[in-house]
């Protein structure tokens, strides 16, 4: 346990010493800030409206504004993650000092936890960024706070199991940018995978959208925390970090 | 303190190591020779359990790399071919986080690093990036990284490989220094520096161990040759190649004359001798002749012609190894 916080700790300052941090923060604030002013900006005006023909809608913080906004927040997350986790062994491979940290007194398990722990680390400070927007909403408006606390542990849970993904890309090439296209196109494909369900009821179709990340999303999205879809997260967590284990394995066998 | 036994690393084309066997004492420093690519660093990575080898088995103070890697880790410190750097890490930070991946910590750890910093003259750059050093300083922190837990056992690539004069020989006294108390293998391709630190060589070539010897043995056996160069000059007018060399076949106890070189005048022999010290009949024999002696010295056979002879055969098996090193005798 010692061993993977040293390797968090190490890696976080590695994402801290470079500009890498920062600018994903910045970005990931700067876009998401936009889809809140819009989300909110439709939110006023479907008020305005509704005010103007006399009628009341039922209007609500957390239906029209927060959901809507998870779900996009989880689509972003798709684009960041593979710049998150491309070098966390790609680098260490191609600089050489893969070999220090594998002829240290640690487990290679200990390695790839605390790498991937860092990586979901600095996606929380990212969510952490997000967080202002909704501070607004609640100084301002009334939503439910529990639906958002779970769609966060949703985007959470999503973005772990992506990155275990990504991690394990990473292992398997000494080029970082081989690393990322390759993640962002896993990343890319486990989210349209979803979108067969709209045409297609077959059983193949079905087992190719219950496949996609976007779709276990829906249920944390409006706050619900469905066992299945968690259960399908930690899968993919699990799945991405024995893949690693595996590969860090094999790679000393054939290196 | 390290056993090793047939041990073998082969790729999917090559055989990088090729049944190795070897022993090293404890309080050893063993220099491991040979040409690049002859296999010194997949040994090197077998013995630190980066690679694990094909077969063949490694054992470092009785821990077997394959079954206990974690505690032949924690006896090892290891400096790669390439110092194992962060580049956006501070010397400082940097030698502390090795220090708790190897499982120290609190005050020990930081006396540690202050002391390692001392030992490999990196103090000044505590603060530096790694990515801002120079190469010379750049292989310390490496050399630093590897002693920060103080282990029993020391393996280093190549620790020299691209300091200046002066550092090598810090680095070297540095090494020399560390014997004792620790066991340490380093690997190198250049001849003087295992002359001056080692106790024991280890020369490998093609993945096989030529030679496994003491330097003082190498060298002995490679001074044993009793071989002269003489440079005889004319006196006035051309001077005769064919005669000289007749004249000095004569002298008593050479057993063959070799013209080495031959330039305006002037030739060089090289000498073969059975008897011992036969250098002022040579010089005398010159003389009287009427020719001038510009030269007359001994052909020492030096560790690196030794080093060559075992190293160019393409298959050298055990007998030729004997008399390429009785060759010398």
């Amino acid at each position: 346990m010692r061993n993977v916080w040293i390797i968090c700790r190490k890696e976080l300052g590695s994402y801290f010493a470079s500009p890498i941090a920062y600018l994903l923060l910045t970005m990931f604030g700067l876009i998401f800030g936009f889809f809140f002013w819009n989300a909110l900006g439709y939110f006023v005006l479907m008020g305005m409206e509704s005010q103007m023909r006399g009628q009341a809608f039922p209007m609500n913080l957390n239906e029209e504004v927060i959901r809507p906004l998870l779900s996009n927040a989880s689509v972003i997350g798709l684009f960041f993650i593979p710049m998150i986790t491309m070098r966390l062994f790609a680098e260490e491979k191609r600089s050489g000092t893969i070999e220090l940290l594998t002829t240290s007194p640690i487990r290679d398990v200990e390695i790839i936890i605390g790498k991937w722990l860092a990586a979901l680390t600095l996606y929380a400070c990212m969510l952490l960024f997000t967080a202002l927007n909704f501070a607004f909403l609640f100084k301002y408006g009334n939503p439910d706070w529990k639906p958002l606390a779970i769609g966060y542990l949703g985007l959470l849970l999503q973005a772990g199991g992506l990155l275990a993904i990504g991690t394990f890309i990473s292992t398997l090439t000494k080029n970082q940018i081989i690393a990322g296209a390759a993640t962002f196109g896993v990343c890319l494909l486990l989210w349209v995978l979803e979108w067969v369900s709209g045409y297609e009821t077959a059983t193949w179709a079905q087992v190719l959208a219950y496949m996609s990340v976007i779709t276990h999303f829906e249920s944390f999205s409006k706050g619900v925390l469905d066992t299945k879809d968690a259960v399908f997260y930690l899968t993919v967590i699990f799945l991405g970090l024995f893949l690693t284990a595996r590969s860090m394995e094999s790679l000393r066998w054939r290196s | 303190m390290i056993t090793v036994k047939e041990l073998t690393k082969r790729y999917a084309r090559t055989t990088a190591v090729d049944h190795i066997t070897f022993e090293v004492q404890k309080g050893q420093i063993v220099g491991f020779l040979g040409p690049n690519g002859a296999g010194k660093t997949t040994t090197m990575r077998m013995l630190t359990c980066f690679l694990p080898p094909t077969s063949g088995a490694a054992t470092v103070a009785g821990f077997d790399v394959l079954e206990q890697p974690l505690e032949v880790k924690k006896l090892i410190g290891y400096l790669p071919e390439t110092p194992p750097l962060y580049p956006e890490m501070e010397t400082a930070e940097y030698l502390t986080f090795v220090g708790k991946l190897k499982g120290l910590s609190g005050a020990e750890l930081r006396k540690r690093v202050d002391s390692v910093c001392e030992r490999c003259a990196i103090a000044d750059v505590k603060t530096k990036l790694l990515g801002k050093l120079s190469k010379g300083y750049r292989q310390r922190v490496g050399l630093a990284q590897a002693i920060i837990h103080n282990p029993d056992v020391l393996i280093l690539d190549e620790p020299t490989a691209g300091l200046d004069p002066k550092q090598i020989n810090e680095t070297r006294d540095l090494i020399k220094g560390l014997a004792g108390n620790h066991t340490i293998i380093l690997s190198t391709h250049i001849l003087p520096e295992v002359e001056q630190t080692c106790e024991q060589v280890i020369i490998i070539n093609k993945g096989k161990v030529v030679a496994t010897d003491s330097v003082q043995n190498l060298r002995n056996r490679a001074r044993g040759a009793e071989s002269m160069l003489v440079e005889v000059g004319g006196r006035n007018g051309s001077l005769d190649a064919g005669a000289v060399q007749r004249r000095l076949e004569q002298v008593a106890g050479v057993s063959r004359v070799v013209v080495k070189q031959s330039r305006d005048n002037r030739d060089t022999f090289e000498i073969e001798s059975r008897k011992g010290f036969i250098r002022g009949d040579l010089a005398r024999a010159v003389v009287e002749a009427g020719w001038d002696l510009n030269e007359l010295r001994p052909a020492a056979m030096s560790l690196e012609e030794v080093f060559l002879q075992l190293t160019k055969a393409e298959e050298p098996s055990p007998e030729q190894v004997e008399v390429a090193v009785k060759g010398a005798e």
